[in-house]
């Protein structure tokens, strides 16, 4: 801890209020400010810090350049649609709004840069320049220069700035081919379980809070780091008073293991969990969960579309005949078949088939007749809407457009049990 | 093909559904003395069914809504909460899960009704949008913010946005491109003015007793069919600006809740506080509106069971949509007060009455007519029966009395109904439907007291317990008593009175029971314990069988069929089929053809008929021919559809053509064994080429690359 408090050039206080917000990252702290250098000194053109997700990056750059005041931009790719926004916003804070509005239509990188050298020098940078790029991994899908670019801005405006891209990706997943400027690079590891229960609550006691943080990464350590969802977790678990700590464990353990399975799934949401909390001294039925609901109404004939469509997507069509045809033959699945064709269809996944063999199944099951009406293939696209079915083939291709089915065995199955049709005695893979 | 048949489809219900109504009826063919009296009667019955099922779906919808509401109220106002778990819980966007169902033409309806709400009641900041505008995430945004904001957000204009900013005193972090931080600059300018009392748009919400910021909603209509890539970076987005702008979102979902976790992975949906809200199934939904609507005397207008049947089968097969439910029943009022002249006469009895008076004698004749009327006549003694053919205003009097009847049938109708319904609903295997619907049915269809359903569902009752049957009967009196018709009042006092004696027996059981019918029946039964051989035991059963049957009834049997035969007698009575009545045509729609044509269209099976018989719709003389030949005079088309019907699955372009020269030789009339006849000229060949084209655009063949000079005939073309 006291090394970050010793930095050249930054007021300790502030150092000191920086260090008490950053619990658990003062060494990465540390070694940022240190490779930033003094306010006035140029410091490494980019830097790039990987880390998991929420393993303090953003918050950490946040807290540093808010408290120790420094010229700032924070920006999220997410949000730039396109690269016109993030131009804006870095000429925005760095230069305010009518820097901004020098800004072409749809600007350029050059552009830019021409609009940053202006005012550059008009009002030179006196202190380093931040521009940091949250969730800089989407910005390999950004335009080809614009990374390189980014990397070595401070040669291209010529100003004391340095941009620091944050990202949740190792920096060889980043390296264009063309080749670029390296960043320096940088690490932020997981939360350690220790950091984790260093935690504050506002009216418990430390000592009562950390042990109980410890208990439940007992539970959930296993399953999820993400320090995020372990603070969701503890806000809904921790509902006892300092009082009870004599409850034991064993009380505490099936509390737990039940927020496992709804919380952390965010099965249900935060507030139906205290409300479930409060009700469970009355013992009411538990809120089911979202994935609980899975059951679907559909039409009658959607339901055998649907079970045709699923018909057509694992069964191969060579086979057609012997489902649906009365006098098909003796056909037997071993020499029947192609050699690729022996694995089972639901590892392959649904493969695509034809309107036309769609409907000459569906007609083949149904078992009233049914006339080719206008409203059965309203059907077929409303089930493609629902994403029961997808359209494989492009939306523009009219005649013989291809689908796939895109529903599980269960859901098949708990459908054509609603209208009585073994669908299992059709299935190709279960002969 | 689908899509094309789709926009086919849906151009065609607009134009059947709605045509304007007045045009319609200028060119009405049947009756044209009355059609403006006729037009204003349909006109009025259609506005006041419209503003019936409107208030019945905002009942119905009331539920949800409401809850919705109170969640949106709910998370406004905890966001200003300073304790611990609301403010980690802040960092949240609130969201309603709300599902719908699969019946997406009707959730229109149930968003408009939300969002009117949600601005009347607690913000005006309300934001719906489709998939179908938001392809990429810009649009989604541009949409959001366009609807948000109530301006047109380009990047064409960005001056004139910044101007905008300027006045409202926007701070200084203000983007002019449409991202969010321009709808967060605007809300701190629209909510910093509002608090300064200046008179703006802002209604202002009765739960913001203080200064709480109502908050931004946006409902997603139809997540399925939004791209998944596309909501999780404008959910990623509107979180980092949750802390400044109290977003909210309301996700549309027609299949399953489920498809929440398909589409959002978890680092997107723990973002979320997603509370679920279930809506009315649509069946029960159809149920009440068939309940308020269709099972009511209060509309003249009705369907009879055929296209009742045809609506019903529309709903459960094909949409399970509720509004097309209500338009098809448009369709059908509009269709019969525009074919049926004498529908002038359905309408309010004192209406009715009145416009009997004014008919005039084409109509009097087209009653005489009329089956019922036919029907009624030859019950009449000879005299009378020569009058009511003669004798115009003896007719109009017996008229006014057969109108009477008519609505008073009606009136005894539906509680009969209900109370039947009410019985037989709960026993088991339904034997006369579930729903109050298929009950209904059955009663349009036929005497239901013929049938077997019928009987057997009279069987059950007669064996049911005392408590059920009470608790049943007593059911049926709540549906008799409000209702004011002298038949079922007496009917009600003679339900009171069975009830009543149903209660004495009670106050007589309390008394100990003859021991005798107990030692009957008891003692085979200790004897079938003993017995082992199957043949002795079927003879004790039987044995017991006989001496049931036979033995005294108890006064609690006694009881019971005495009030099975009542129910019996009002069914009877009361319940006999539409078309036994006097004049029901007037009333009842009875051309089912119609509704499924226009409802239920069948691109396939007309242009196949188009092809194989052009009489149907050219009407030209020289194309009548006998069932299944095509004349040779028909156009191109037909002549090559008819050829092509008769080769396999691939078809010899060559031989088609030759086949297709020779018909054509013939209808020109060349002398067979000639030398042109069944050459191929250029002219002939241009009109078979244009043909084969033709029959490849409406999808009957297609080129293939199996063979050369071939094409593939396509099993589903045409559709």
């Amino acid at each position: 801890m006291s090394a970050l408090v010793q930095h050249p050039g930054y007021d300790e206080e502030r150092l000191q209020r920086v260090c008490g917000q950053l619990p658990c990252r003062d060494v990465q702290a540390g070694m940022l400010l240190s490779l930033m250098g003094q306010p006035h000194q140029y410091s490494f053109p980019s830097i790039f810090i990987y880390g998991h997700r929420s393993s303090g990056k953003s918050h950490v750059m946040h807290v540093l350049l808010k408290e120790l005041e420094l010229p700032h931009a924070m920006v999220s790719c997410v949000e730039c649609l396109s690269v016109a926004v993030l131009f804006e916003q870095v000429l925005l804070s760095f230069f305010g709004c009518d820097a901004a509005s020098l800004l072409p239509r749809s600007p350029s990188l050059s552009d830019f840069v021409r609009v940053y050298r202006q005012q550059r020098s008009q009002r030179p940078a006196e202190q380093t320049r931040y521009i940091v790029m949250e969730k800089a991994e989407l910005l390999r899908d950004a335009d080809a220069n614009l990374l390189p670019a980014l990397l070595r801005l401070q040669e291209l405006v010529e100003d004391n700035v340095t941009v620091i891209l944050l990202s949740e990706i190792v920096w060889d997943k980043f390296r264009p081919n063309t080749g670029c400027f390296e960043p320096l690079q940088l690490h932020f590891p997981d939360y350690s379980k220790a950091g984790v229960s260093q935690d504050k609550h506002p009216s418990h006691s430390a000592e009562f809070y950390s042990s109980y943080i410890n208990i439940l990464l007992g539970v959930f350590y296993s399953v999820c780091r993400d320090l995020r969802e372990l603070r969701h977790l503890v806000r809904h678990t921790l509902t006892m008073k300092e009082t009870d700590t004599h409850k034991l464990w064993r009380n505490i353990e099936p509390h737990l293991k039940k927020a496992m399975r709804t919380v952390y799934l965010r099965e249900v949401s935060s507030l139906q969990w205290e409300q479930m909390q409060q009700m469970e001294e009355k013992d009411t039925g538990a809120v089911r969960g979202l994935s609980a609901h899975t059951h679907v109404e559909l039409p009658y004939y959607s339901k055998f579309l649907l079970i045709a469509a699923y018909l057509a997507s694992y069964n191969p069509a060579r086979t057609d005949k012997r489902f649906f045809l009365k006098h098909h033959g003796k056909i037997r699945k071993t020499n029947f078949l192609k050699k690729n064709e022996k694995t089972s269809n639901h590892l392959l996944g649904p493969k695509p088939f034809p309107l036309d063999r769609l409907l000459a199944i569906f007609y083949s099951v149904v078992d009233s007749r049914v006339a080719p009406t206008a409203s059965i293939f309203s059907q077929i696209s409303s089930l493609v809407t629902l994403q029961l079915l997808t359209q494989v083939s492009h939306d523009d291709q009219l005649d013989a457009p291809k689908y796939k089915c895109a529903v599980s065995m269960d859901f098949i199955c708990a459908i054509s049990r609603t209208v009585n049709f073994e669908i299992v005695q059709y299935l190709y893979d279960f002969l | 093909m689908t899509s094309g048949v789709l926009t086919w489809h849906s151009r065609f219900f607009v134009c059947c559904l709605f045509f304007s109504a007045e045009d319609h009826f200028l060119h009405a063919c049947e009756g044209d003395e009355n059609r403006e009296l006729r037009f204003h009667l349909c006109h009025d019955l259609w506005d006041k069914i419209k503003t019936n099922t409107e208030a019945l779906q905002d009942e119905l919808n009331r539920n949800i809504l409401d809850s919705l509401l109170d969640f949106t109220r709910k998370c406004s106002s905890t966001r200003r909460h300073s304790d611990w778990a609301s403010q980690m819980r802040a960092s949240e966007i609130p969201t309603a899960a709300l599902v719908l169902g699969v019946n997406v033409p009707d959730h229109d309806m149930t968003f408009k009704s939300l969002s009117d709400l949600l601005q009347q009641s607690v913000t005006p900041h309300v934001a719906s949008v489709q998939a179908k505008e938001c392809g990429a995430l810009k649009h989604l945004m541009k949409r959001v913010l366009e609807r948000l904001m109530d301006t047109v957000v380009d990047d064409d204009d960005d001056e004139e946005e910044e101007e905008e900013a300027e006045q409202a005193g926007a701070p200084l972090n203000k983007a002019v491109h449409c991202s969010l931080g321009t709808l967060c600059a605007w809300y701190n300018a629209k909510t910093k003015k509002s608090n300064l009392g200046t008179p703006g748009k802002k209604r202002s919400s009765p739960a913001s007793d203080d200064s709480q910021p109502p908050p931004v909603v946006i409902i997603f209509k139809d997540l399925e069919a939004f791209n998944p890539k596309v909501l999780q970076d404008f959910i990623l987005i509107c979180s980092r600006y949750v802390q400044r702008l109290p977003l909210m979102f309301i996700f549309g979902i027609a299949t399953s809740p489920s498809t929440i976790q398909h589409m959002l992975p978890h680092s997107v949906s723990s973002l979320l506080c997603i509370e679920l809200f279930q809506s009315l199934s649509c069946t029960q939904h159809l149920a009440t509106v068939i309940d308020k609507l269709i099972l009511t005397p209060q509309f003249p207008f009705k369907l009879n069971g055929k296209v009742m049947q045809v609506l019903i089968s529309i709903f459960l097969y094909h949409d399970f949509s509720v509004r097309n439910f209500i338009k098809g029943i448009q369709l059908a009022l509009l269709e019969h007060f525009h074919s049926q002249p004498l529908s002038v006469l359905c309408c309010k009895k004192e209406a009715a009455l009145l416009n009997v008076m004014q008919l005039g004698h084409l109509d009097l004749e087209r009653i005489r007519k009329l089956q019922s009327f036919k029907r009624y006549v030859e019950k009449q003694e000879a005299q009378e029966q020569v009058n009511l053919f003669t004798d115009d205003s003896h007719l109009k009097g017996v008229c006014q009395k057969l109108i009477k009847d008519l609505r008073k049938y009606h009136k005894n109708y539906y509680p009969i109904l209900r109370c039947l319904h009410t019985l037989t609903s709960s026993l088991p295997r339904y034997p006369l439907g579930k729903q109050i619907r298929e009950l209904h049915l059955i009663c349009l269809e036929k005497n239901i007291w013929e049938n077997e359903e019928y009987q057997s569902a009279m069987k059950l009752l007669k064996m049911m317990a005392k408590d059920q049957l009470i608790g049943l009967l007593q059911r049926c009196e709540e549906i008799l008593r409000p209702v004011k018709s002298k038949k079922m009042n007496r009917a009600l006092v003679q339900l009171e009175d069975l009830l009543a004696k149903f209660k004495q027996l009670d106050t007589v059981a309390a008394e100990p029971p003859p021991p005798s019918v107990e030692d009957r029946i008891t003692s085979p039964v200790k004897d079938l314990q003993k017995k082992t051989d199957l043949f002795q035991l079927q003879k004790a059963l039987l044995e017991m069988n006989e001496s049931r049957r036979s033995k005294k009834l108890s006064p609690f049997e006694a009881l019971r069929n005495e009030a099975l035969e009542f129910i019996d007698s009002l069914v009877k009575s009361h319940l006999s089929p539409p078309e036994s009545q006097a004049l029901n045509e007037v009333c009842y729609y009875a051309s089912s053809a119609t509704v499924r044509r226009h409802l239920n269209a069948a691109p396939r099976t007309s242009i196949q008929a188009a092809l194989s018989s052009p009489y149907y719709y050219l009407q030209n003389e020289r194309l009548q021919t006998a069932d299944g030949l095509v004349s040779n005079a028909a156009p191109d088309i037909c002549i090559v559809y008819k050829l092509h019907l008769e080769c396999g699955r691939l078809i010899n372009l060559y031989d088609w053509l030759e086949a297709y020269a020779t018909v054509v030789s013939a209808a020109e009339g060349d002398e067979p064994g000639s030398d042109s006849f069944g050459k191929v000229d250029d002219v002939r060949h241009a009109r078979f080429i244009r043909a084969v084209s033709e029959l490849e655009f409406l999808g009957f063949i297609k080129s293939t690359k199996q063979k050369t000079d071939h094409v593939a005939r396509l099993s589903w073309g045409g559709c």
